[in-house]
């Protein structure tokens, strides 16, 4: 069974970041690139089903990204996937989530796959609209926002989730599931998976050679960034001076009683 | 015209960017047991330092991420170059240096010597399940009444049948009351009357349920809390001539695992100290005092300026041994120069930090002394900074001032 996880390159999560005025794009330099938190719920996902099926099953990783990042790919070679091939190419620079969603599916057919599998959001972006896209375009079913996930032959079984509950659902490979991160702890790498990334294949390829036929990146972008407005500053807060501790405790319950909070 | 090229950004937890030279498999070593410290250890560490506890489950965890003996090749080791090892050293160390030193003493201490010396047999049985955690192991050498001195050791294994009979106490053994296995050094067969010059130092492979081993922890320390420390007992303690590892005889067989693990602290230290100043350099830009963070004060300034000072330096001197010791050019004076410095300057990080968090400094809710007590032991163990001072005056002098 072939698994195939997308990943993206984000700046680090922890880092303070900053919005470049003149080109409404996130100011990079000096800022770690890792990769996405929320694909590393896939990546273990796909690996706990390797672990559990065995036989010949493979995970590959699957990203676009500049070729500068391929050390940031390696870590999930190191946590244990078989291999990964990277879109690599100046064109696909400034992609929106159309262009990204239609490259990763030309390089996912090209490649072959059983089981696609996706991380819910980016932390740069968040727009979470990629594995839809992506499912779209990969024109599979899509699963989205699972927190179970078991494989059986070639159906699949599923608990998505939803605003109040959770949804079971089955479909049949070949398909697209989307990880949330209730369904596992990704495991760190270890010392034996770092020594053996190492020897891994990261394949490279242009647009082109990855079956991309449509322009994407600045020049087939679909939408447009108009303008980035900075959520208002919050205000001061109410500062009261009281008495004594039980004063407040009694202003503090008031303020909570007010707003429906307790 | 040419432009002017931005101004680099100054990262306040590494100015210099010393780790951006590091290769990106060793940055992914880093990144993993920095999580790992982050999220397992430092919520806990103070509650295991104050209750003088190292748990149980640690060693295991450990082992799934390959930390053990993970400079070692073969027989479930990872194979990882020294500074590879250093910066996992270092990591850990930030942590706790208990918990370092758990990992310098099963890896460097129990594992190398076996790795090093021993039987095909000795490496079969012990070197994987030291892997994994799922053995732990201790090196006997120093004695209540032989520290330096190691040659002077009391302890003997005298030729009874087809083995030896072993008898003497080793004491301040990392992990002794939780080993499976002790690595103890003994003198053979002694002659009475000749010069204790170590010629006669063999090593010895001895699980710890041999009858006659008995280990004694020790209670009521004001450092490592989070490490087991014991006393090793063997009385007429029996075991086969197998136990014996074949590969080497003298004293250089416990001192080059004592370089090992020595060249582990030279990087550990860098972490506990980095633990230290970060600690520092996050109060001070938080703790207002006249209306301004005492981070802006000069007096502050100068003791963060010389503090980061002096970790950067002592990084430079880890990562410049770690190169040697990758290209096999690392000599013992070598090691000595790296835990002098590190260690002694590692303490002095640590106590001007704890002036910076004034009070809050003594507490457990800051790693700041913790780290302090903990090096106070660091700077005795595994060579006094005395005997490593005398290690250089010798490589200096070609002049020995102990033997």
């Amino acid at each position: 069974m072939k698994i195939l996880v997308t990943v993206k390159l984000v700046p680090d999560t922890t880092a303070d970041k900053r919005i470049d005025p003149a080109t409404k794009q996130l100011v990079r330099s000096g800022v770690e690139t890792v990769l996405n938190p929320f694909d590393e719920y896939a990546i273990e996902a796909g690996l706990q089903l390797k672990e559990k099926i065995g036989g010949d099953t493979t995970v590959t990783i699957v990203t676009m990204a500049p070729e500068s990042g391929k050390e940031i790919v390696r870590k999930a070679l190191a946590m244990g996937a078989d291999d990964a091939i990277m879109i690599s190419d100046p064109k696909a620079e400034g992609s929106d989530v159309w262009g990204t969603a239609y490259a990763l599916a030309q390089a996912i057919k090209k490649n072959g796959f059983d089981l696609v599998l996706c991380g819910t959001q980016s932390t740069d972006s968040i727009t979470g609209e990629l594995p839809g896209a992506l499912a779209e375009f990969l024109g599979v079913p899509g699963i989205t926002h699972a927190r179970k996930l078991e494989v059986e032959g070639t159906t699949v079984r599923a608990e998505r989730e939803t605003d109040n509950g959770y949804a079971k659902v089955t479909a049949d490979l070949p398909l697209l599931v989307s990880v949330t991160k209730s369904m596992n702890t990704p495991r760190y790498p270890a010392l034996k998976g770092i020594m053996g990334a190492k020897k891994k294949t990261i394949a490279i390829a242009s647009l082109a050679d990855s079956g991309v036929d449509k322009p994407v990146g600045h020049e087939g972008a679909r939408t447009e960034l108009i303008d980035l407005v900075s959520p208002p500053t919050r205000g001061k807060g109410e500062v009261f001076q009281a008495a004594d501790a039980v004063a407040g405790a009694t202003k503090i319950i008031e303020f909570l009683r007010e707003r429906k909070l307790v | 015209m040419k432009t002017l090229a931005p101004i680099p950004h100054v990262d306040p937890l590494d100015p210099l960017a010393l780790d951006d030279a590091l290769d990106p498999d060793v940055r992914l070593v880093r990144d993993t047991v920095r999580d790992f410290v982050r999220s397992r250890i430092l919520p806990e560490v103070g509650g295991w330092f104050e209750a003088g506890t190292f748990p149980r489950s640690m060693p295991r965890e450990l082992g799934s991420l390959g930390l053990l003996g993970m400079h070692l090749e073969g027989y479930g080791c990872a194979g990882a170059s020294a500074t590879a090892y250093g910066i996992a050293c270092r990591e850990l160390e930030a942590g706790d240096s208990g918990l370092r030193s758990f990992v310098s003493v099963q890896g460097s201490l129990a594992m190398y010597p076996i790795h090093a010396y021993g039987s095909e047999a000795q490496k079969t049985t012990w070197l994987p399940r030291l892997a994994t955690g799922e053995a732990i192991g201790c090196f006997g050498l120093s004695e209540w009444d032989y520290g330096s001195e190691p040659t002077g050791m009391r302890t003997t294994a005298r030729t009874r049948g087809d083995g030896y009979v072993i008898d003497g106490t080793k004491a301040w053994i990392t992990s002794g009351g939780i080993a499976d296995v002790a690595i103890v050094w003994a003198h053979v067969d002694p002659q009475p009357g000749t010069p204790a010059t170590g010629s006669d130092v063999r090593g010895f492979v001895v699980p710890t349920d041999t009858p006659g081993f008995t280990t004694r922890n020790i209670e009521r320390k004001l450092s490592l809390r989070a490490s087991v420390t014991s006393e090793l007992v063997l009385a007429d303690c029996y075991v086969p001539a197998s136990a014996m590892l074949p590969g080497v005889r003298g004293m250089r067989g416990p001192l080059s695992c004592l370089n090992e693990a020595r060249y582990g602290i030279v990087w550990g230290v860098v972490g506990a100290a980095r633990a230290c100043y970060e600690a520092a350099l996050a109060y001070a830009t938080t703790r207002v005092q006249w209306g301004k963070p005492i981070a802006g004060f000069q007096l502050t300034q100068e003791k963060l300026a010389n503090m980061a000072l002096e970790l950067q330096k002592a990084q430079l001197l880890a990562s410049h041994l770690g190169r040697l010791k990758d290209a096999d050019t690392l000599a013992p004076a070598h090691v000595s120069f790296g835990k002098l410095n590190n260690v002694r300057e590692a303490l002095a990080i640590a106590r001007e930090a704890r002036t910076i968090l004034g009070a809050s400094g003594i507490t457990l809710e800051y790693p700041i002394m913790r780290h302090m007590n903990n090096l106070e032991s660091v700077l005795t163990y595994e060579g006094t900074s005395e005997i490593h001072t005398l290690i250089i005056g010798q490589a200096l002098t070609g002049l020995a001032a102990f033997s």
